[in-house]
């Protein structure tokens, strides 16, 4: 899927004609506008987290930080249950980012070899579960049967596997892994193990990055789960703390008479903080890894 | 059953009996292990768990234990003759099909136009842009849409300032649907692109160099060369869309619901959730799940049936 870019080869950027410079130009103005639609309101959020709440709150555009103001961030970094809910996200998506990996790939490799017997009607079990499923009620029986409803495993366990990325996976092995290394190797007397973890995995780099990145965005971003499975406020995730305090109005703001007025002040700006700083890490990392969420796209899609 | 494809690295493996082959792979089958639990454990387990739609569940009893309902149908029936039945069912369609045919067609025209942006540089640059809303979860993204709609909010404020009074975005039902697939095609546009550039990336420059020669401008080599080229992974797309029709996500939909706008807001999953989980109708609740599951896996299977014929294009 690598091939150069050829859309635009040499002849035809000489001489354009009148009709395809208007295009081009109301083309790029297109271009333009979207992106500002993008990017503002992600700018926006970031500006009113350091801008003085007496400003946000008048509801005009922000281009720059006029009116800075930093009570929200020194305030974020005190509250507990956004610091235990930032703890919480880190813990479980490190720990899901093992058990995923650990499940995925061996599992991906295996299925990706024409000789496992048995490997089509696996397949489709595993398929399968991508268009029907239990719900969520039966999910929710399930973890507390397991009886680990309200620990971590609630949340990693259930992720272990996502069957696009198994699939995803398997079609990279599939088309970079040539048989006659697999032959080679076994005439010299390698056995699966030893193929699997000396040869295949070294060579799978970026296949591991990719799932490494599907896997813990997924887990970051992990909301219903933790709302469903969890119930202890300590063992909540980022979403489910920010969505509190954002969306059910759960910031405090109580006490009375100017420091009210003060503290309401903080609250307001607390909100936008508290997007920024749960965003920011995925943001932060994204551009420097697209390229491979762009791959594992086109692997996904191989298999249609 | 899948034994077709006798590719083996054996030249006599073909000689061999199938528990021999068995043996000799069962290196893999231990690779496949984890995986395999999983599957058992936390996708096959909670479909066996779906007979709780047919027995009157006490969590205390267990599955096994709890008793058979009669008539079978029993809680089906409730739930269709239940006045919400019609309005779930009907806010779960018209948001899915409004969605579809909202969003569905923007990032083909996305990649469209962003291919015939010359430099490879800007190119490069502004589908990096696009992407960026995608790595947002859902509640970051109503966490966006609620402070920037809110009754102080931006929007609001330029409505005013253009002589419009403030509207309830946020808790107004008639602003529930244009918000959801909005804030749809704001977050997924440019990731759900990708494919459509990669097949465009894959278009030879000789169809572009025969239409130069025939006079043709930059609109009609859009028109009639990116277009038609693309279309076949266009409608691949689409296939795959109209079979997951019902499956809207209900996390971003529980998310928005606020005030005045359930009443287009509750789709059948978020009503899963709350008779489920919040008031605890176990059975009740897994059978309108069941419901939808068995309604979105026939639309899935119709879908790929007419794929297949027209395409030769299927996801089994």
């Amino acid at each position: 899927m690598a091939k150069a870019k050829n859309s635009t080869p040499a002849v035809l950027n000489v001489a354009p004609t009148k009709g395809d410079k208007v295009f081009d130009v109301i083309n790029i103005i297109i271009m333009i506008i979207l992106c500002l639609i993008i990017v503002y309101p992600l700018y926006y959020v970031v500006l009113a987290s350091i801008t003085d709440p007496r400003v946000v709150n008048t509801g005009k555009l922000l281009f720059y930080p006029e009116a800075p103001y930093f009570k929200g961030y020194q305030e974020a970094l005190t509250y507990p249950s956004l610091i235990s809910g930032y703890k919480n996200t880190i813990w479980y998506t490190f720990l899901n980012a093992v058990v995923a990996l650990a499940c995925t790939i061996p599992g991906a490799y295996a299925l990706s070899r024409r000789d496992l017997v048995g490997r089509r009607p696996i397949m489709f079990l595993f398929t399968f579960t991508m268009f029907f499923n239990g719900g969520i009620i039966p999910m929710f029986l399930t973890i507390r049967s397991l009886k680990i409803y309200n620990t971590a495993w609630a949340l990693v366990l259930p992720a272990a596997v996502s069957v696009y990325n198994l699939i995803v996976c398997r079609s990279f092995f599939e088309s970079t892994l040539p048989k006659d290394l697999l032959e080679a190797a076994q005439i010299d007397g390698c056995n699966d193990f030893i193929f699997f973890f000396r040869i295949a995995v070294p060579l799978s780099k970026t296949i591991i990055a990719v799932m490494l990145l599907y896997y813990a965005t997924a887990m970051w971003n992990t909301f219903f789960n933790a709302l469903m499975f969890m119930q202890d406020d300590n063992k909540m995730p980022l979403q489910v703390v920010l969505r509190n305090l954002v969306l059910a109005n759960q910031l405090s703001a109580s006490s009375s008479g100017a420091e009210a007025a003060e503290r309401q002040r903080m609250v307001d700006q607390l909100k936008y903080v508290i997007i920024t700083v749960s965003a920011v890490p995925l943001m932060a990392v994204y551009p420097f890894v697209q390229k491979y969420f762009a791959a594992g796209v086109m692997l996904g899609a191989v298999k249609g | 059953m899948a034994r077709q494809k006798k590719v083996s690295l054996d030249p006599n493996a073909a000689d061999r009996s199938v528990l021999e082959r068995i043996k000799g792979c069962w290196q893999l089958y231990v690779l496949l292990i984890p995986a395999l639990v999983w599957l058992i454990l936390f996708a096959y387990y909670p479909m066996y768990g779906l007979i709780i739609a047919f027995k009157d569940f006490k969590i205390r009893a267990g599955i096994m234990a709890s008793p058979w309902i009669s008539p079978w149908y029993k809680h089906f029936a409730d739930f269709f003759s239940t006045t919400i039945a019609k309005t779930v069912i009907v806010n779960t369609v018209l948001l899915s099909v409004y969605q579809l045919l909202f969003s569905f067609w923007v990032p083909v025209v996305f990649a469209l136009l962003l291919n015939q942006i010359r430099s490879n540089k800007a190119r490069k640059t502004i589908q990096t842009i696009s992407y960026a809303p995608y790595f947002l979860s859902n509640v970051v993204l109503v966490c966006i849409i609620s402070v920037l709609f809110s009754s102080t909010g931006v929007v609001n404020n330029i409505i005013q300032s253009t002589g419009g009074t403030i509207k309830n975005f946020t808790s107004e039902a008639q602003f529930f649907r244009p918000l959801y697939i909005g804030s749809t095609i704001w977050q997924s546009m440019g990731f759900n692109a990708i494919i459509y550039i990669a097949a465009l990336t894959g278009i030879s420059p000789e169809f572009y160099e025969a239409a130069l020669i025939d006079g043709a401008n930059k609109f009609q080599r859009v028109w009639y060369i990116d277009l038609p080229l693309i279309m076949p992974t266009v409608i691949l797309m689409f296939i795959l869309a109209v079979g997951n029709i019902m499956t809207i996500g209900y996390e971003k939909a529980w998310l928005m619901q606020a005030g005045g706008n359930t009443s287009v807001s509750e789709i059948i999953s978020t009503y899963v959730y709350k008779t489920g989980l919040q008031s605890a109708q176990y059975s009740f609740a897994t059978a309108v799940g069941l419901f939808n599951s068995v309604v979105n896996f026939i639309i899935l299977v119709l879908a790929n049936m007419v794929s297949k014929k027209a395409a030769d294009i299927s996801i089994f």
